[in-house]
């Protein structure tokens, strides 16, 4: 189960970055997000998978999962949907002030003067 | 946004007073059961979200008259508030505590400081998320 | 501890911070009142340390700092500390006195000015008593910073940044090879406390790091002192405003190298190569430094380049000194005398010199100008400042009765002493040291002359003048007539000096020299019968007077040097050229293409993480793995289905509800995984995420597909592919691999009895990680007030965009 989940990020982590390098920018913010699902798959493997009841002691079972990564991983999932949808509206404001959303065409000169 | 989507306006009628009864419920519940002010609030959120696709923005404002961006504040100072708190009794910041109390009617309860932290957690949530969807709805 | 050691040092950074505000709220007042009070009660209370050197003891103050690295903010003071000290605060407060009546309170920011000059005497008075080199570097480059901002006060200017510039690539360069060289020395000894290194210098003399950390302080050292080559920023650095000139540029900063090496010559003098290096690029400075002086018509440039051959010359008794070291005691060591001249000329040379720049700003305020070819005749209406110019010009030409003379008589037998030194070729090449201290005296003398003469006799020429000359004001005067006082009075009674400062400073400097008990004693005194010394001086004078008088027969001399192979012409090609190449090279990776930066990232990440994985052999698969059932296989395939549904699609609609489908997918998974909490937040995040992304995209057009050909789609691929492959790399082998124990068994014991909480993962969101929390929702409140300002704050000018 773990390896089939360690492939699983992979594939998730392949298809974000796959989206992010591409150059419309609907598809970098699609692809962030695909890549923070990744991410919290990643962790929640790493830390082992069904090794006990859910982290509540409320069931007063024998063992339970690890708690500590689930409460990563619920940081991290709230986070991410800061951070797309602050990424959706630069991206809507972009769109809005330029006209277009190749993100070729809204490069910067990066010059000083 | 105009929606005049009979089904959906006469469905969330009733939906949604579940939806934010549920919502408060995981809330208090979450020291001890899934749930919680993330959930809690992400729930109490998404009621009124659907209270906002199913009708327009301006009927929600008129129902709701509450500038969301103050909700974030005020979940904010909450949440320092009673970090802040804990300097009173000389311990560090955000220590927390707990304790038991026999009330009238409800019997023995447990009340603890995270559930106020938690409070200002869940006020956050809510105005982050509403104040990003109304932004977003108003602009078009 | 803290002591009021540490609070004296640190207290001109503390008043600087009130600087500001005394100067917007009381503008009436001159801010430099307020500030002249810091270095006189700093002055005051070092003197209280007098007696404390002078009977051979030390004080020492420990304040941690980063105690696990062993770096102390340790104050010690000892003789050549306290003399420092005494300078920086002594001259400093007459500078301040000073500048009240240089600087307009009108029309200059006197804020700045008085903020970074305040920066800088805390910042000096760090160096020159911290006893730990990391501590002492510190301070050092807070000494380079504060000249670069006094250099470019006036900022305005061309020049002024370019010298303030000049001044910081040079200085930082040396204080960045110093750090080094200390780091070297911390190898060697394994302790960053300069008195424990002194302490163990016998035994590091043959260590592979001795020449090369000897080598980087120096570097440190000279391009502080200004030292030759390195000496172009010093006249450069006289677009500071005078005051600044005069403590920074002439009496304190470029000390900090004189001092580095003599608080060091107790660690290296034991070696040859200190004493040649430190003496040979000293006595070089010193005759390049008087020879290129007389070449100049500023009288500012003039004060520069002689400061630089004063700092030389300073240093070359330094080094001659060194050689004391070689001698067990100090019977019939003729070399001490050398460490006695520097540390005499040094306080010598921050009396007439002080004198003599606050001369050069007193010329350029009451005239308007400070070139040479301009001025003349001024002695009948600035009486009292031509005295000033006179005793400090002819006190730094080395005519008696002055304290010049007294040093400079030292500095001769020093030299003249040296050829006897029986060791490192002293005995044949050392002659080279007394002839070239001659020459250069000659030149001092001239330029000494030129100050004087070319400004104060000959005929005024009130037509080349902007403003009628007339005598400045008392207070602007106060200060020099103090410094030339001392001139006069250290002149007839150096013996003051002797016992109460200078002896202790020579005690740190030449430490393995005594014995229990046992003191230097110095005596100065003018007649020494009739000496070679006192026939070079005779010498000096004669032949300096003919070339002054021929001056414009000989000057073109300086012409034969073509201008492209001066220092500055190399300095400026340099830097022209190491701009040119980094803004080529950064060019050709910084191309503002996102798509350019996120190849960068991930191919970092991928050739990183998998070189280290299989360098470190942490490749592993043979964890312990729980069952698949049909459930989560079927789920897994739903997965993979949809993320590559959502990588070819062509349409928006069907990529965001992929993300969706994916979204609730990940939730069902968290269920299986025993994370009900988890499940629940990805399911409601999901929903409202969608609902979002339809709210947007609504707006934004379809993908399409003809921007991006094969060739570009299947790169990307290629990088994704191998991603994708690390993460799963890492997720099989991270799970297969416990390098220690899990912390998670603390949670079930803890969260119900320490935080009354039955459900774990809330309170470790809400007690134990609290903080983490906090910061979460901090984050996602300045999200949504990004967001807000995207939308509903537009800039007034959309053009801009």
């Amino acid at each position: 189960m773990e390896i089939l989940m360690s492939i699983l990020a992979g594939v998730l982590f392949m298809a974000g970055t796959y989206m992010v390098l591409s150059r419309s920018f609907i598809r970098i913010i699609i692809g962030t997000s695909i890549i923070s699902h990744g991410a919290h798959v990643l962790l929640l493997t790493m830390a082992g998978l069904k090794t006990g009841a859910p982290p509540l002691l409320g069931l007063e079972a024998g063992t339970y999962s690890d708690p500590l990564p689930q409460a990563l991983i619920l940081t991290a999932i709230v986070i991410s949907f800061g951070v797309t949808s602050f990424f959706m509206v630069l991206g809507y404001r972009a769109y809005k002030e330029t006209g277009t959303d190749d993100t070729d065409r809204l490069r910067g000169t990066d010059s000083y003067d | 946004m105009k929606s005049n989507d009979v089904i959906l306006q006469t469905a969330t009628k009733f939906v949604l007073f579940i939806i934010l009864a549920f919502s408060v419920y995981m809330f208090f519940n979450g020291h001890h059961e899934p749930g919680g002010g993330f959930i809690g609030g992400l729930m109490t959120a998404s009621a009124l979200v659907l209270l906002l696709l199913a009708y327009d923005i301006e009927m929600v404002r008129n129902i709701l008259p509450v500038d969301f961006k103050l909700v974030t504040a005020a979940g904010l100072l909450t949440a320092v508030g009673t970090g802040l708190g804990s300097f009173l009794f000389g311990v560090p910041f955000l220590s927390q505590t707990f304790d038991y109390f026999t009330f009238p009617v409800l019997g023995e309860l447990e009340l603890a400081t995270a559930l106020l932290f938690d409070v200002g957690v869940y006020l956050v949530v809510i105005g982050v998320t509403l104040t990003i969807i109304q932004t977003i709805g108003e602009d078009q | 501890m803290l002591t009021a050691l540490h609070i004296a040092i640190v207290a001109p950074f503390i008043a600087a911070v009130f600087v500001p505000f005394l100067y917007k709220k009381l503008p009436k007042i001159h801010t430099g009142w307020f500030v002249l009070t810091i270095p006189a009660i700093l002055f005051v209370y070092f003197l209280q340390y007098l007696p404390v050197t002078s009977s051979k003891q030390t004080v020492t103050a420990v304040w941690d700092w980063i105690p696990s690295l062993g770096i102390h903010f340790t104050a010690h003071v000892d003789g050549l500390g306290l003399l420092f000290a005494l300078l920086i605060t002594g001259i400093g407060m007459l500078v301040v006195l000073y500048s009240i009546y240089y600087l307009s309170k009108e029309r200059e920011a006197l804020n700045n000015f008085y903020t970074f000059l305040l920066m800088f005497m805390g910042a000096m008075l760090g160096v020159v008593l911290s006893d730990n080199l990391i501590v002492l570097y510190t301070f050092w480059e807070i000494t380079s910073l504060s000249s670069f901002l006094l250099i470019s006060y006036w900022y305005e200017r061309e020049k002024s940044r370019y010298g303030a510039l000049k001044s910081m690539l040079i200085t930082v360069m040396g204080g960045f090879s110093m750090l080094v060289g200390f780091v070297m020395l911390y190898a060697m000894t394994g302790t960053f406390s300069i008195q424990e290194i002194i302490a163990s210098a016998g035994d590091i003399t043959s260590h592979d790091l001795f020449i090369p950390a000897m080598l980087t302080i120096l570097l440190g050292a000279f391009t502080k002192s200004a030292q030759f080559p390195f000496h172009i920023w010093l006249p450069d650095a006289m677009e500071a405003p005078t005051p600044v000139s005069a403590y920074l540029h002439s009496a304190t900063m470029v000390k900090a190298g004189i001092y580095l090496v003599a608080r060091l010559s107790p660690v290296f003098a034991f070696s040859g190569e200190w004493m040649w290096i430190v003496a040979g690029f000293g006595i070089v400075t010193l005759f390049w430094g008087s020879f290129s002086a007389v070449q100049q018509t500023d009288l500012k440039g003039i004060l520069a380049f002689s400061t630089v051959s004063q700092l030389g010359m300073i240093l070359s008794m330094l080094g001659v000194g060194a050689a004391a070291i070689h001698f067990d005691s100090m019977d019939d060591n003729l070399y001490i005398g050398a460490t006695t001249a520097a540390i005499f000329h040094l306080i010598n040379h921050a009396t007439f010199k002080g004198s003599l720049f606050m001369m050069a700003g007193i010329v350029d305020h009451e005239t308007g100008t400070r070139d040479i070819r301009r001025l003349g005749g001024l002695m009948t209406v600035m009486p009292i400042t031509f005295t000033i110019a006179v005793i400090g010009s002819f006190s730094m030409a080395g005519l008696p009765p002055f304290n010049g003379f007294l040093s400079k008589e030292m500095f001769f037998t020093a030299m003249v002493d040296i050829t006897s030194f029986q060791a490192f070729n002293m005995d044949s090449f050392g002659v080279l040291f007394p002839v070239v201290a001659w020459v250069a005296s000659i030149f001092t003398f001239i330029y000494s002359m030129m100050l004087v003469f070319k400004t104060f006799t000959g005929k005024m020429q009130p037509e080349k003048l902007d403003v009628k000359p007339h005598e400045a004001p008392f207070g602007m005067l106060l200060s020099p007539i103090i410094l030339v006082s001392l001139v006069i009075v250290f002149g007839f009674f150096p013996n003051i000096l002797a016992y109460t400062v200078i002896e202790p400073a020579m005690a740190s400097i030449l430490p393995s020299l005594l014995g229990e008990g046992e003191q230097f004693y110095v005596d100065i005194y003018f007649w020494h019968g009739w000496t070679i010394e006192l026939y070079m001086t005779m010498g000096v004078i004669g032949i300096g007077t003919l070339l002054y008088l021929s001056l414009r027969k000989w000057v073109a001399v300086y012409d034969v040097f073509p201008s492209s192979l001066t220092l500055n012409h190399i300095y400026d090609q340099t830097v022209a050229g190491v701009e040119k190449v980094s803004s080529q090279l950064t060019g050709a990776y910084m191309t503002s293409s996102i798509r350019h930066y996120l190849l960068y990232i991930f191919s970092f990440f991928v050739v990183a993480l998998v070189f280290v994985l299989f360098n470190k052999d942490a490749f592993s698969v043979d964890g312990a793995t729980a069952p698949i059932s049909v459930y989560e296989g079927v789920l897994a395939a739903v997965l993979v289905t949809t993320a590559l549904v959502v990588m070819f699609t062509r349409s928006r609609l069907k990529a965001i509800i992929g993300l969706g489908v994916l979204g609730y997918t990940i939730a069902l998974f968290f269920v299986i995984f025993r994370a009900p909490d988890l499940a629940l937040t990805q399911l409601i995040i999901e929903t409202v995420s969608v609902a979002l992304f339809l709210l947007c995209f609504y707006h934004l057009p379809q993908i399409s597909r003809k921007l991006e050909n094969m060739r570009f789609r299947a790169g990307n691929f290629i990088v994704s592919l191998a991603v994708g492959l690390t993460v799963t790399l890492i997720g099989i082998s991270a799970n297969s691999s416990r390098l220690f124990e899990s912390i998670a068994g603390f949670f079930p014991e803890a969260s119900y009895d320490e935080a009354g909480g039955k459900n774990m993962v809330n309170v470790i969101l809400v007690d134990f990680r609290g903080f983490d929390t906090l910061l979460e929702i901090l984050v996602l409140a300045i999200a949504a007030a990004g967001i807000f300002t995207m939308i509903k704050l537009r800039l007034a000018g959309r053009n801009d965009l």
